[in-house]
């Protein structure tokens, strides 16, 4: 596929990594150079700028929480207006964890002051109290976007979102307790800003999602690309031990 | 003569009657329940055993390395004439230190040994000092582990803060200083404190890996600038902003020689002078353990010579590089539980050339429900480099698509979940180089059981 690049960054990969996060990215990176797309990844950390146009997809992970308020500030104050244009315009935006939230309104710890999130999800966030337990485990959802699909990963987080009305779910809970542990919804959707608390990391035994962001991403610069079927035997099993290990048939 | 009391008795013959059951149904070693029934019947079962131990007792706790240290204090302090009361078999939770005091006493309480040398898992460590009383807590190192279920190592550290904080002042802390995390708790106890750590620049990987945790000053948030990564991140530190440095250490490792598997020799130098010591222990990972030892037998006093003939003549901990047979082959066992120490095992293996090796992945309470770790150890480095890799365990699909990642040919790896049929396939494909076998720790427990009922190994209570 000459001619056919992919431009993705990688915000803050020094700090938000905490769940095997860069699975994701070289899931991203393989299964386009697979179909001989030419992909470059770019990180961006601490106080470095971006461009709105320079790049395809971002990705931002799950952190600490101390590691988690600093990429608030500088997400906020360096990197918000750009990454808010880019999405304008049609790049892909994949947020996990702790970065998902920094992509609602706010996030409010169980102790210390708010961090204000950038509002490219219509979602909140709150942490019921240092007594509440941590939702943790294997979880399954249902992804309607993938035409009601299986996700697979493992979550772990004491946070609650709540969805506002200008965001739609990622997906419907199978087994695990997904956005707030109540509703059965998990992750949040809004063009093609993403969110989700699904680590284990997310894309490698989810390549259907991948490409699916894949596609959506070279959409922006070439128009419909058509990604070439690849070898997924081992994806496929993979998948299917975590739908068994979260006990789903 | 104090009249004995009927409720500690009652607690001892209880947990010594659950331990020889467990073993009589092939229950296995009975580490952990018969503490637990002692503990039911008296509360204060530990305190009041470890209070009888006349040299007292130490802690060593921390991600990595805390079964190893331990039982390496416990082999020096024999070759200075002590006997210890250890946890030897590794289960570290309330329950298990008191299976331990409870296994080597009397039923009168009287215990049948003179000091206590417990490890004590990370987070567990506020809950036990106190009815411990320990002359010496020390802290290997604290790296991300098993997220699922301690959380953060922030919170880790802060834990220990507190913990130190109430701690007998006459208590040693011994501490890595390597170790930017483990070092800030350290240095700030106010009793006596003993740092740890490599003297050698040759021991350096050059950059940060992937899987560095603690790389941002506790201070200030802003990146260490590192003069020497040992391994993770282990290494030579300073901070540009504050200026927090790591601290000289009083023990130290100088003139490394590292020979693979084969292990280390090195030229340990503390403040009662140097002597050259050379352990079987593979690994740089290893001579923070061995640093950890020697600082804490020093300090309990020990003489230097009797620590070097310790380190010398100590064997390692089951799981832990120990040498095995399968079905007829030589194999060494490496216990993989976390990024970093996954990093060193890979590393340590690829010095030797043509590497056949058996991953075990299992996803247990005792191993980190999450796996998602698998993503941050470096697994790159076995492309190309591995003859054979069978992949086996409860989450082998999720190893064999990190490996397929990693860049490893497809046509070199197995998938084989069964682990006796794992190992079968293995050993099989090893025809005369080493079989490495490389398990997370509940798969290395099933893995020593398959091979002990082959006569190839013995169980662990009675290693």
């Amino acid at each position: 596929m000459s001619g056919v690049d992919l431009r993705i960054c990688h915000l803050y990969p020094d700090l938000l990594n905490l769940y095997g996060d860069r699975g994701n990215l070289m899931t991203l990176a393989g299964r386009a150079r697979w179909r001989g797309v030419e992909v470059r990844i770019d990180e961006h950390g601490l106080r470095e700028p971006l461009r709105p146009d320079e790049h395809d997809l971002y990705f931002i992970g799950g952190g600490e929480d101390r590691q988690q308020r600093l990429a608030a500030e500088d997400l906020r104050a360096v990197k918000g207006p750009a990454l808010k244009d880019a999405a304008a315009s049609g790049a892909v935006i994949l947020a996990v964890c702790g970065g998902y939230q920094l992509l609602g309104h706010y996030y409010r710890p169980s102790e210390g002051e708010d961090l204000v999130g950038l509002g490219l999800l219509d979602l909140i966030t709150e942490h019921p109290g240092p007594a509440a337990p941590r939702l943790i485990g294997n979880i399954v959802i249902r992804a309607s976007i993938l035409g009601g699909a299986t996700l697979v990963g493992f979550e772990n987080h004491g946070g609650r979102t709540r969805l506002g009305p200008g965001a739609r779910p990622l997906g419907e809970v199978v087994s695990g307790s997904g956005n707030n542990g109540v509703d059965r919804t998990e992750g949040a959707v809004a063009g093609h800003v993403y969110g989700t608390y699904l680590h284990g990391p997310l894309l490698p035994k989810n390549p259907r999602f991948a490409d699916h962001l894949i596609s959506a991403a070279l959409r922006r610069r070439h128009g419909e690309v058509t990604l070439a079927a690849l070898d997924d035997s081992l994806e496929e099993d993979a998948h299917g031990a975590a739908l068994a290990r979260a006990a789903v048939r | 003569m104090p009249m004995p009391d009927l409720r500690l008795t009652a607690a001892i013959i209880a947990g010594k009657t659950v331990a020889a059951l467990s073993r009589a149904l092939g229950a296995g070693g009975g580490t952990t329940m018969p503490g637990r029934v002692a503990q039911g019947l008296a509360p204060d079962v530990t305190a009041r055993l470890a209070r009888a131990l006349q040299h007292g007792t130490v802690i060593v706790t921390g991600t990595n390395g805390k079964t190893t240290a331990s039982r390496l204090i416990s082999h020096i302090l024999g070759i200075a004439g002590l006997i210890s009361v250890h946890n030897r078999a590794g289960a570290n939770l309330a329950a298990g230190i008191a299976a331990a005091l409870v296994q080597h006493s009397t039923t009168g309480g009287e215990p049948r040994g003179d000091v206590g040398v417990f490890e004590v898992d990370e987070a567990t460590l506020p809950l036990v000092h106190e009815a411990l009383r320990p002359r010496a807590i020390v802290l290997t190192n604290l790296f991300r582990d098993q997220l699922d279920r301690y959380g953060e190592i922030d919170i880790i550290a802060g834990r220990w803060r507190a913990t130190l904080g109430g701690l007998d002042r006459s208590a040693a802390v011994v501490f890595n200083a390597d170790d930017p995390l483990v070092s800030e708790v350290g240095t700030q106890y106010p009793g006596v404190r003993l740092a740890f750590g490599i003297e050698d620049d040759s021991c350096g990987l050059g950059t940060l890996e992937h899987s560095a945790d603690a790389r941002y000053c506790y201070r200030c948030g802003v990146p260490y600038h590192y003069a020497t990564v040992y391994f993770g991140h282990m290494g030579v530190y300073r901070c540009p902003q504050c200026g927090t440095s790591r601290p000289t250490p009083l023990v130290s490792a100088r003139e490394v020689t590292n020979r693979g598997l084969e292990g280390t020799a090195f030229l340990l130098s503390t403040p009662q002078g140097s002597m050259h010591v050379s352990t079987t222990l593979p690994g740089v990972y290893n001579v923070h353990n061995v640093l950890a030892a020697s600082a804490c037998c020093l300090h309990l006093g020990v003489a230097l010579e009797a620590i070097a003939r310790g380190i010398g003549t100590f064997t390692p901990a089951f799981g832990r590089a120990e040498r095995v047979r399968v079905n007829g082959r030589a194999a060494v066992l490496l216990l993989a539980k976390n990024p970093a120490g996954f990093n060193e095992v890979l590393r340590t293996m690829l010095r030797a050339e043509g590497t056949v090796a058996l991953i075990a992945i299992n996803d247990l309470t005792a191993d980190g429900r999450d796996i998602s770790w698998l993503w941050d150890v470096d697994f790159e480095m076995l492309a190309g480099r591995a003859d054979r890799l069978v992949v086996s365990g409860i989450r082998a699909e999720d190893m064999a698509l990190r490996l397929k990642y990693a860049g490893v040919d497809p046509s070199v790896m197995t998938v084989e979940k069964d682990l006796a049929r794992a190992l079968d396939a293995a050993a099989g494909a090893s025809n005369g180089r080493p079989l490495y076998i490389l398990p997370t720790y509940t798969a290395m427990l099933q893995l020593r059981k398959i091979l002990q009922r082959r006569g190839a190994v013995r169980g662990f209570w009675e290693d």
